[in-house]
């Protein structure tokens, strides 16, 4: 794992308008991938994790969303801007995309075999026979036994984790540099889950690439991040390496989510959670989003909106309660 | 798929039986009947009377439904009461100018329909969407005899033409034959249109929203393609059930657009016969229509298992 960043988003704003309202479902999210790392974004439903790794690929709904500013730079180039036909020749090659849902992301009138290769061709001038080649050995790399079978059938006769394999040989199809997976794991029994996890830790050594992993399954980050991002109403709270993070989490709301993990060996009747929902995301005011449901919340966090600020190497936090931490730390630098 | 389509086959006998069954019924139960039309008003009760007798109409009912079915079953359709024609070559005669107009105007229907419908989907809520939509609601909301008359009133105040009355058969004069049943059709055909193009934008607006088209466009699929190959494909399966009912409705539902154009189809037939209750007339030719119906039906059935792999065949 190099410092290069792979990607980089800077400042990325991707609302949506719905009649005369806006919702802000990201606002303003700047985080790095580097070469062969993986990065993990965490957060309940409504942060703005899935709407941030669809705005890379400009996958965002046209009818109503759009990315109103920021840059998106892929190896040095801005792709925030490409049109969509431009965008077309990166996605599936350069990045790539695995979803939360198997049972629906494949085509149902298409068979298995068709949907890897029309990825394959579209990217790579081979022969239909060349690529039904490399799309059994892609199977047989994700774990499909009867790989040449598989090959003629349709998604409806496949099991989840199944499908979810497919998905996965699509994705990695023509070794892309940066893999995104929405929640890849979210829809799958606990056992397929791990298995998953391992095929995926296994393609990204093979193919040297990044992965940038959306999940609210803090399990699955300690499992396979390098580095985390914890989002919340459209703003990264906090970012840390993965094992800073587990050990000294500082935002209020990371903690939260620490404390709502089960533990199996506390005899607890009712499992810690964060009182309340995230606020809708066309209507924050100003301050700290997250105030209104923390318990260190002070008059000052409503006054004016806080900045992401470095705290310790690498650990990124936005609270006010380590403000003079920061400070301090600064003095003994 | 062999034995689906031959099980399907004998599904279809219940019901064409249930069918004839009804009509017979229906037809026994309407008042008057061929006797007082063909003896007119000096027709005294004797003479009505004996007249019934010849005709088979004094028999019981289960009796004269059995002298009828079982000629059907072999091919006979027996004479019209009024006429003493043989009603079957009537019915096939006049089926196919039916048929004729019908496809016609399907075709017609599904090349306005189906491409504006995607059209609406992709552009959905902007001008040409609801543009399409306003038109394609008058397409739905105009019935078939204001929109014939108003085309020729038209075509014949504005641009001086006069629709041709009267029907030339296409292997007599396929260009006149055109001429001839072209706006017929496309007064069926405008109407249908309308439905088929909200259904298919409906649709397509659905499917357009499905993950895997996400998939596609993931995989850097170029947009008409994804359209194409993985959207319309799927958008496709709802809109085909509604042309197959359309298509079963029109066999049987041309007659208000036969009668202004003065085209001898089987509406017109039926419509004579229901008037002049020549009971083996309307009898056979409705039986004639719901057979195609029910053929059609199996045919747009084998055709879904054929666009939608997941319907099983066993």
């Amino acid at each position: 794992m190099s410092n290069d960043p792979l990607l980089e988003v800077e400042n990325l704003k991707t609302y949506f308008f719905v009649g005369d309202q806006t919702f802000k479902a990201v606002d303003g999210v700047s985080f790095n991938i580097n070469k062969g790392e993986i990065l993990s974004i965490v957060g309940e439903s409504g942060s703005g994790k899935s709407v941030t790794s669809l705005s890379i690929l400009g996958l965002v709904q046209k009818q109503s969303g759009k990315i109103v500013d920021g840059e998106i730079r892929y190896n040095g180039k801005d792709i925030s801007k490409l049109s969509n036909k431009e965008l077309t020749s990166i996605r599936g090659k350069e990045i790539s995309m695995i979803f939360q849902e198997p049972m629906s992301s494949l085509n149902p009138v298409l068979t298995i075999g068709f949907q890897i290769i029309e990825g394959i061709r579209r990217h790579n001038k081979i022969s239909k026979r060349e690529a039904k080649k490399r799309a059994i050995e892609l199977l047989k790399q994700v774990g499909i036994a009867r790989a040449n079978e598989i090959y003629d059938d349709y998604p409806h006769q496949l099991s989840g984790g199944m499908r979810q394999r497919v998905m996965i040989a699509i994705a990695i199809s023509c070794n892309p540099n940066l893999l995104i997976a929405d929640e890849p794991t979210t829809a799958l029994d606990v056992t397929i889950q791990a298995q998953i996890l391992d095929l995926m830790k296994r393609v990204k050594d093979e193919f040297d690439s990044s992965i940038l992993l959306i999940t609210h399954d803090l399990g699955v980050v300690a499992e396979m991040a390098d580095r985390v991002v914890v989002m919340y109403a459209g703003q990264i709270v906090e970012e840390a390496p993965v094992k800073e993070l587990f050990d000294h989490p500082k935002h209020p709301y990371t903690k939260g989510l620490m404390e709502s993990i089960p533990k199996i060996d506390e005899k607890k009747k009712r499992l810690n959670q964060i009182e309340g929902v995230v606020p809708p995301s066309n209507s924050f005011t100003k301050g700290c989003r997250f105030a209104p449901r923390c318990k260190f919340a002070m008059p000052e966090c409503l006054e004016q909106d806080i900045d992401l600020e470095e705290i310790n190497k690498d650990h990124k936090v936005r609270c006010l309660l380590y403000e003079n931490e920061n400070n301090s730390s600064t003095e003994v630098n | 798929m062999y034995k689906y389509v031959i099980r399907r086959v004998f599904y279809t006998i219940p019901v064409i039986f249930g069918i004839s069954i009804v009509v017979f019924v229906i037809m026994n139960v309407i008042p008057g009947d061929i006797t007082s039309i063909i003896l007119g008003t000096e027709g005294t009760p004797e003479l009505r009377e004996q007249l019934r007798e010849n005709l088979g109409l004094n028999l019981p009912l289960y009796q004269q439904y059995w002298n009828w079915i079982s000629g059907v079953v072999v091919g006979d359709f027996g004479e019209s009461l009024r006429t003493g024609a043989p009603i079957l070559p009537e019915i096939l005669s006049r089926f196919g100018l039916t048929l004729e107009l019908t496809l016609l105007a399907s075709l017609i229907a599904w090349v306005i329909g189906i491409p504006f419908g995607i059209i609406a989907a992709i552009y959905r809520n902007t001008k040409t969407d609801i543009g399409l939509r306003i038109v394609s609601l008058f397409g739905v909301s105009v019935p078939n005899f204001a929109l014939a008359t108003i085309i020729i009133l038209v075509l014949s105040l504005g641009f001086n033409y006069f629709p041709p009355v009267g029907y030339t058969s296409l292997f007599e004069d396929p260009l006149m034959n055109l001429e001839r049943l072209f706006i017929p059709a496309l007064i069926l055909g405008v109407s249908m249109a309308g439905s088929i193009m909200r259904m298919t934008r409906s649709s397509s607006l659905e499917v357009l929203e499905q993950d895997y088209v996400r998939t596609a466009r993931a995989k850097g699929i170029k947009e008409k393609v994804v359209i194409f190959r993985h959207a319309f494909r799927n958008a496709l399966i709802p809109v085909l059930t509604m042309i197959g009912m359309q298509i079963g409705f029109l066999l049987g539902g041309t007659v208000i657009v036969e009668q202004i154009f003065s085209l001898p189809g089987l509406g017109q037939y039926i419509l004579t016969g229901i008037m002049q209750r020549d009971l083996p007339v309307v009898q056979g030719s409705i039986l004639f229509v719901a057979v195609i119906f029910v053929t059609i039906n199996l045919l747009v059935d084998i055709l879904y298992a054929y666009l939608n792999p997941r319907i099983s065949y066993d």
